[in-house]
């Protein structure tokens, strides 16, 4: 509260940047988590709330006219404009907002203050990592738990439950730790019951020129042996080998196949956090070109080289998933800490093999899994806290992108859609909830966040309806649940409903999977009204024998059948529900959703079918077309275009 | 010449055939005079391939042992055929004359002159007969469903016999005031006697969509009172109307030296004209040129592949030919102002921007019959020269003459309408895709010759099929349906940012893996539907939102049941 120089700022103006004509006026207001605008005019109030922890940055621009613009760029990629009349105002904003953004400790983040109305407690019961293990089909014969870690001191970036093989003691742990950056040894990440091939992760070995260790050297070995359909493993270093061998000056590096028994080794060229972090900057601004050409778009999105670095992400997946489902042989993944590159590069493969990481609940157990307990440094990558730029890198958007990317090639394997991947996407940034915050599963200890904050996942899956794919497919038999997705260049896509989210003129106008969704969801309501007809009729029929039997009129018996049918109903699940709650209930759904649709494309388009043409919204999303390609104004006349007939300075004759 | 001359190996067995996505066949392969037929030869359920040849684009034969040994013995040869549909097959051929045979008779067959030697003047399905209606509109019978007309406009057969304009249909829709005798002197004043003639009115205001060439000015400007006065009939009593010229100031300048021009605002005084710089002819075609070959080559990293996509310039095109139907669309919609549109010749860009403005402001465009029906007037009738611009495809290695690929920029650009607005339009993506095929190489003779006069001339109507009518007809129409359409009465506005725009992955990666996994999901889509409407009964499938009424229906269906009981 003592950062907020200036809680209320009356006559801001909220630029809208597609449209100046959609620009408001209203009060802007900061709180202590929000910076909240609210537009003027009594018939629809206009509310923009905005949280502090998603800001990235607030920028001041040069006095216009009307008053002092300042730019506030979100982590959701929304780009908010205000214009404040008052320069000392505008200053005292930005103050306050700049401050507001960085918080110095955890304890000012949203999450600790955030207090919907749900069980706390309860909400971090949803995932249970044990059961996601034993889903795989762990512990078995040849791998267990090794309590070495609970205190977190072999490894503080681990969590503390981690699985080894059976074969391996603990001096062979702590000695492989020892040997590896961070102490993160080599441990699992996922176990394909059918064929017990693993990938395990670690960071890279100390090995620098020639280093060599004993029990890292073993605990490969037992790796290698806990699978035992194969003769040998792969070891992935997902970075490019000019960034290994410049490591082994610092003492680090990469395995020498010559020291580990049967390794094979590769080498995979994803680029490190900062040449992601210049990337995704670039992309951010292709996306919020506005208006640019054809050429400017795609050039842009080239020189961004986003797309070629997801490309070398989701090539190192596939290669793993290989290796896994169709070799039988287990993969070691390191990159040099172990926690980026190898989080996106394990879990991506896993995606790819496993369809359960294709449903809701499988996505969330995956994150849960190989990002938060594996130690991702949420709190540095994301820029929770006011720190080290240099930290910051978007490390699991790729992982999301990747999954999207995946969801386009392959539209009926996923049971979520996009919408979710943009809400963890979200979340992520938010720090609504605690799930995403701090580095390590002992630093969330340490702080107490299961105590003091919520759980996302339970959040999410309440909505879970938002989230649904109504493509999905559930059984997957037919290609063994492996994904082989196309690294065709034309395959990778511009995520245009994650970086251009709030730029609602961009995307298309009806959505073929809500539709969907609402088709589907009623067929299911008809089958459940149809079942319980069917039911009836049972019932009716036995009613039926019955009076055959006490051998009363044909025509009595239809008559006595067609009353007892309503009171029969409200008897067992009432068609009276039916009648209210479907005909009545179902149809208003839909009519609201068309409604709603068409109120989007009317303010959209300004596009009335009847009314007058003087509809102040009118104007909207059509201005577009004639501001677009040659930069005349809209409409232009012909002062704009210049006639060329008009007078003696017409081009042929200058 | 009879066909069959260029004929000399009709037949080689065990040949070898390639194609994407499948495991290599052997079989049987036949020479007709305009197909190509690979049959595997199995008893039971053999598999065959039958290619029209005239969608053959291209070929490219290498014959080892091509000198020297000219019969030796298993010597082959392989010839990659290239599609107008941009399907690429190689077939290995035994014996390297047979092999050289059939590359010539492919190379001569695939690539006749002569309308009336095309293969729609042989097909004769059984189930069709060649007397029925032909073609599914026309100018009168749109004039006759379009009250708004009657009272300001009229038909004019002016060009009954082809003579003041040989590209227009033999009847057009012009202001009610303006005379035939004043049409034929604006015909003299415009470009292949093209002019200005109503392609659209609009239903909810009464404001038109023009189309014309441009009138032939000249370097010293001629005027022409007629044309001046058909114009001002257009507009009758409102202020203004606008022109929009296809070509940039600088292009419509130019062609003031050769003859063309604009119309200036002097002597045009309530039009205001707007430029909008449109690419055509060689350009276009090498643009997809430029772009198939981006497509076909797969190993290119990922950056490689988005300069050359932007080098090929052709999602620019789409870009403005959307933009400028939506400029259109804004004149007429929302500024209430009607619109002539023209570049040169008004044959191609005209014709794209025209058709995509009526397919953004009428509902009934986006129907499958008002579709098809809009095609076949602003396109077939109006005198878009199929023969000349569909003569070659993407792949040809023949010297360009009038190819260029309007027309498919046209589905490309409705094709992304429908990406934006997927409930909007009764036919499916499966349409465009058919539409793109046929028009290069088909067995129906809707998109033959240049315009009207031709086909008239050739017989067209009396002795091909028309493509129209058996996309139509009830057991294959279901695939040309968009499960989803909700009939909207509003203007479907595109958005035209570069974000919005995608590449037709399902036209121009149509063979690769890609496209396969879309066709999944395109089955998937139809039997979610298909099922709701099992258990919704008939009366809830006409794309009505739910009323009471159709909500009984189960109920009802039940109730009956009960008194059966």
């Amino acid at each position: 509260m003592e950062h907020i120089r200036m809680p209320k700022v009356e006559n801001v103006w909220l630029v809208d940047r597609s449209s100046s004509r959609r620009t408001q006026v209203g009060t802007l207001y900061l709180t202590a988590t929000h910076t909240i605008f609210v537009g003027k005019g009594s018939e629809n109030r206009n509310e923009l709330w905005v949280l502090h922890s998603l800001v990235c940055n607030v920028v001041k621009h040069k006095a216009s006219q009307s008053g002092y613009p300042l730019l506030i760029h979100c982590k959701n990629f929304q780009v908010i404009q205000f214009i404040i009349p008052q320069e000392s105002d505008c200053h005292d904003v930005y103050i306050s907002l700049s401050r507001l953004s960085r918080p110095e400790k955890y304890e000012e983040l949203y999450c600790f203050s955030f207090n919907p109305n749900a069980e706390r407690e309860h909400s971090w019961d949803f995932l249970d990592m044990k059961a996601e293990y034993s889903r795989m089909g762990l512990p078995n014969k040849q791998w267990h738990v090794t309590p070495i870690n609970r205190e977190y001191r072999v490894c503080d970036t681990y969590p503390s439950d981690l699985f080894v093989p059976k074969s391996v003691t603990l001096p062979v742990i702590v000695g492989s730790s020892k040997f590896r950056s961070r102490g993160r040894f080599p441990t699992l990440s996922y176990y394909c019951k059918e064929n017990h091939a693993t990938i395990c992760r670690s960071s890279q070995p100390l090995s620098g020129f020639s280093a060599r260790c004993l029990e890292d050297e073993q605990m490969l070995q037992a790796i290698m042996k806990s699978n035992p359909g194969s003769r040998f493993m792969y070891v992935v270093d997902t970075r490019p080998k000019l960034n290994a061998m410049a490591n082994r000056a610092a003492g680090k590096g990469y395995e020498n196949e010559d020291n580990y028994c049967n390794i094979k080794f590769q080498f995979i060229g994803i680029e490190n956090i900062h040449v992601m972090r210049n990337s995704l900057q670039k992309l951010i601004e292709v996306s919020a070109l506005r208006s640019p050409t054809m050429r400017e778009f795609l050039l842009g999105l080239e020189n961004s080289d986003w797309l070629r670095h997801i490309k070398s992400i989701m090539e190192a997946g596939i290669f793993i998933s290989k290796a896994v489902a169709e070799e039988g042989v287990s993969v070691l993944v390191h990159c040099s800490d172990g926690w980026d590159r190898t989080a996106q590069v394990c879990s991506v493969a896993s995606v790819l093999l496993d369809p359960y990481y294709r449903t809701l609940k499988g996505l969330m157990v995956l994150i849960e899994k190989d990002w938060v307990s594996f130690g991702h440094k949420f709190s540095h990558r994301c820029g929770h806290l006011d720190g080290e730029a240099k930290e910051v890198s978007p490390v699991i958007d790729q992982f999301l992108e990747c999954v999207w990317q995946f969801m386009d090639q392959f539209p009926c394997s996923f049971e979520y859609n996009e919408k979710f991947l943009i809400s963890i996407h979200n979340h992520v940034y938010s720090c609504n909830y605690g799930n995403f915050i701090c580095n390590s599963q002992k630093e969330r200890k340490e702080l107490c966040i299961k105590e003091k904050t919520h759980s996302i996942w339970p959040h999410l899956w309440e909505d879970k309806l938002d989230f649904m794919n109504p493509l999905y497919k559930a059984d997957q038999s037919q290609n063994q649940g492996l994904l082989r997705p196309s690294t065709a260049p034309f395959c990778f896509k511009y995520w245009r409903r994650l970086y251009n989210r709030f730029d609602r003129e961009l995307h298309p106008r009806q959505s073929e999977m809500d539709c969907l969704m609402t088709i589907k969801e009623e067929t299911q309501q008809l089958e459940e009204e149809l079942d319980v007809y069917e039911q009836k009729l049972a019932v009716l029929g036995k009613e039926r024998a019955k009076t055959l039997y006490m051998q009363k009129g044909l025509l009595d018996v239809k008559h006595q059948m067609l009353w007892s049918l309503p009171l029969d109903a409200s008897l067992v699940n009432s068609p009276q529900d039916y009648i209210g709650g479907f005909i009545g209930a179902a149809p208003n759904v839909f009519t609201l959703q068309q409604g709603e649709r068409e109120s989007t494309e009317l303010s959209l388009f300004g596009d009335k079918p009847k009314s007058d043409a003087d509809n102040s919204d009118q104007e909207s999303g059509v201005a577009d077309f004639s501001s677009h390609s040659s930069g005349e104004e809209s409409l232009p006349s012909e002062d704009s275009v210049k006639d060329p007939d008009s007078d003696e300075t017409g081009p042929n004759r200058a | 010449m009879e066909l069959s001359e260029h004929i000399k190996t009709a037949n080689v067995e065990d040949v070898t055939l390639r194609r994407p996505f499948h495991p290599a066949l052997r079989g049987t392969l036949c020479v007709t005079s305009h197909h190509l037929l690979f049959s595997d030869r199995k008893d039971e359920d053999s598999w065959q391939l039958l290619i029209l040849l005239r969608n053959i684009d291209a070929t490219e034969k290498s014959v080892e042992n091509l000198f020297g040994y000219p019969r030796a013995v298993g010597s082959s040869g392989t010839i990659t055929i290239k599609c107008k549909d941009l399907l690429v097959l190689q077939l290995e051929i035994p014996g390297m004359e047979e092999c050289l045979n059939i590359a010539s008779s492919i190379e001569a067959l695939s690539a006749l002159e002569s309308v009336t030697e095309m293969y729609p003047f042989f097909h004769r399905p059984s189930h069709l007969t060649l007397h029925g209606p032909w073609g599914l509109s026309s100018t009168e019978k749109y004039y006759k469903q379009t009250e708004r007309l009657w009272d300001r406009w009229r038909v004019s057969t002016v060009n009954s016999d082809y003579s003041v304009c040989p590209s227009y249909p033999h009847a057009v829709i012009v202001p009610r005031e303006v005379d035939d005798e004043k049409l034929v002197q604006s015909a003299r004043f415009r470009q292949g006697g093209r002019f200005p003639v109503l392609s659209y009115c609009h239903h909810r205001n009464g404001m038109v969509i023009m189309r014309s060439s441009q009138p032939l000015t000249g370097a010293n400007r001629k005027r022409c009172k007629e044309d001046e006065l058909l114009l001002q009939a257009v507009i009758d009593g409102s202020v203004l109307g606008y022109i929009i010229d296809l070509r940039s100031t600088q292009q419509a300048q130019q062609a003031r030296m050769t003859g063309g021009g604009f119309e200036s605002k002097s002597c045009y005084s309530h039009w205001k004209r707007i430029h909008r710089h449109h690419e055509r002819g060689k350009v276009l075609q090498e643009s997809l040129i430029k772009l198939v070959e981006a497509c076909s080559d797969p190993s290119h990293s990922v950056d490689r592949w988005l300069s050359k996509l932007e080098n090929s310039k052709w999602l620019s095109h789409v870009h403005s030919a959307l933009s400028t139907a939506g400029l259109v669309v804004e004149c007429v919609e929302r500024d209430g102002h009607s619109v002539l549109v023209h570049g040169s010749e008004g044959t191609d860009s005209t014709l794209v921007v025209s058709s995509l403005a009526q397919l953004i402001l009428h509902p009934a465009s986006r129907t499958l019959t008002g579709f098809l029906g809009l095609l076949e007037r602003d396109w077939i009738q109006a005198g878009h020269p199929f023969q000349q611009r569909c003569a070659h495809s993407a792949y040809s290695h023949a010297r360009l003459k009038q190819e260029c690929p309007s027309f498919l920029l046209l589905l490309d650009c409705v094709w992304q309408v429908w990406r934006q607005f997927p409930l909007a339009l009764e036919f499916s993506e499966a349409l465009l895709l058919r539409l793109a095929q046929e028009v290069y190489a088909s067995n129906y003779g809707t998109f033959l010759c240049n315009n009207e006069q031709e086909r008239c001339a050739a017989g067209v109507k009396e002795n091909t099929h028309c493509l129209f009518q058996s996309l139509l007809s009830p057991d294959i129409e279901e695939q040309y349906l968009n499960p989803l359409y909700e009939p909207t009465d509003l203007a479907i506005w595109p958005s035209v940012h570069p974000q919005s725009l995608q590449l037709w992955t399902g036209l121009f990666l149509r063979w690769t893996e890609y496209a396969q996994n879309m066709e999944e999901a395109r089955e998937e889509v139809w039997s979610i539907v298909k099922k709701h409407r099992e258990r919704a009964g008939p009366d809830r499938t006409n794309n009505t939102p739910s009323t009471h009424c159709d909500t009984l229906t189960p109920f009802e269906n039940l109730m009956d049941e009960l008194t059966i009981l």
